[in-house]
């Protein structure tokens, strides 16, 4: 038998779950190719008395996609209709690349973009190996430790001569 | 009454990242090549998200409602608790590379410290900030190797850059007696015990570089009590000026 205070809590529930999937599928406003579930910034949904509270985590500390991901998120959800929603930030635990889905690097390799490999990320002259987007050859080198957004840097690949963005390992 | 000596630390932090984030900016626009362009406004942008960090957590200390942009722009440069060395006028671009690569060799294991701080805020913001500087440090070890072991002309205008920065090193390993009691309580990270890495970090990249530590010399101090050079104002009054004339001003 389904009290009533079960009744609401379900389809609390369900407007959780609605919530998540509606954040989860608000595209990068930088990668549009990825949602922001593929990323891995969206950490929780959850109830906090009458409104939703969204839980956010940024990339890079200084990325400024993070407020246009912000404003991105707010409106997703008025257009569904839900205004009791309110997105927080949250820092720990810290993001990094391992939180990109699998399926999201797959969608970033298929755009043109070299998905991260774990290999260093501290160390002063470690080598690197980053795996061509289209070509899938390893004879690749980098151009510029920095591309066009803060998380990419700018390869170029010896076999099949195009370049390419590649996102960093930041871990 | 708030914590004022969490607050000045955490105001410290905030600043050093604010003041040597604004001198990478300067680059933007003008810097030798496109990539590198790009590169120093990502560093730059790095230590700006960080500073936004430090000072929002600051204001929440102090709790007077002071925001980021308050303290940001609404402080004189005595005010300002930066070490000397991130205020320095950019010069040319091995001045940038030498005081960046001397200063992030430096934050990166501090960072790294820091994240293990009682304070789990200080530590949450270490936590992220620490792999960015990372990048910091390899990106100027490697200008570092590639100007000092280049043409001559690179070469000497490195030694003469890393002279000059040198003598500024020395306060990034000075604890006031604020500081002294955070470390005791296991906030503050021990300076002193980073120094080990530093020193390892900057004797292995100018070895490659061909290069010889520059001369030990009296170290340049006052920041954290804010008695600064007068670059800092220089730099304080381009900074701050619309905030100052438009006060409130959104956009």
């Amino acid at each position: 038998m389904v009290t009533d205070a079960a009744t609401g809590s379900a389809d609390a529930d369900d407007l959780v779950d609605r919530v998540r999937a509606i954040v989860g599928g608000v595209p990068d406003p930088e990668i549009p190719v990825i949602t922001l579930a593929d990323l891995g910034v969206l950490r929780d949904v959850t109830r906090r008395g009458d409104s939703l509270v969204v839980l956010l985590t940024p990339t890079y500390t200084g990325c400024p996609a993070t407020a246009a991901i912000q404003m991105a998120v707010e409106a997703a959800l008025l257009d569904a209709g839900i205004d009791n929603a309110r997105v927080e930030t949250v820092l720990s635990p810290a993001w990094t690349t391992d939180d990109i889905t699998a399926d999201g690097r797959e969608k970033l390799r298929v755009y043109g973009i070299a998905p991260p490999e774990h290999a260093e990320s501290t160390h002063l002259f470690g080598e690197q190996h980053v795996t061509c987007p289209r070509c899938r050859s390893r004879a690749t080198v980098q151009i510029s430790e920095f591309g066009s957004t803060a998380c990419k840097a700018l390869w170029r690949c010896k076999a099949c001569r195009e370049p390419f963005d590649y996102f960093k390992c930041h871990r | 009454m708030h914590d004022t000596t969490l607050f000045d630390f955490t105001l410290s932090l905030a600043d050093d990242a604010l003041v040597l984030g604004h001198r990478l900016s300067e680059w933007s626009g003008k810097a030798p090549t496109l990539e590198e362009d790009i590169a120093l406004s990502n560093l730059g942008l790095d230590l700006i998200g960080q500073a936004r960090l430090f000072y929002n957590y600051a204001g929440e200390i102090e709790s007077k409602g002071r925001s980021e942009d308050d303290l940001a722009y609404f402080r004189d440069a005595a005010g300002f608790r930066n070490l000397l060395i991130v205020e320095l006028e950019t010069g040319d671009f091995a001045n940038t590379m030498a005081r960046q690569f001397l200063y992030a060799a430096f934050v990166h294991p501090y960072f790294e410290a820091l994240s293990r701080s009682k304070d789990a805020r200080l530590a949450e913001i270490a936590a992220k900030a620490v792999k960015e500087m990372a990048y910091h440090v390899r990106h100027t070890a490697e200008w570092i190797i590639r100007l000092g072991d280049g043409t001559e002309e690179s070469r000497r205008r490195m030694i003469a850059a890393l002279d000059e920065v040198w003598g500024f090193t020395g306060e990034m390993f000075a604890v006031g007696a604020g500081e002294q009691q955070l470390v005791a309580q296991g906030i503050a990270p021990d300076r002193g015990a980073v120094l080990g890495r530093w020193n390892a970090t900057v004797d292995r990249v100018l070895a490659e570089a061909t290069l010889e530590r520059p001369r030990e010399r009296g170290m340049q101090m006052g920041g954290r009590e804010g008695r600064h050079t007068e670059h800092l104002d220089h730099m304080l009054a381009e900074m701050q000026v619309l905030a100052r004339q438009h006060p409130g001003a959104v956009w």
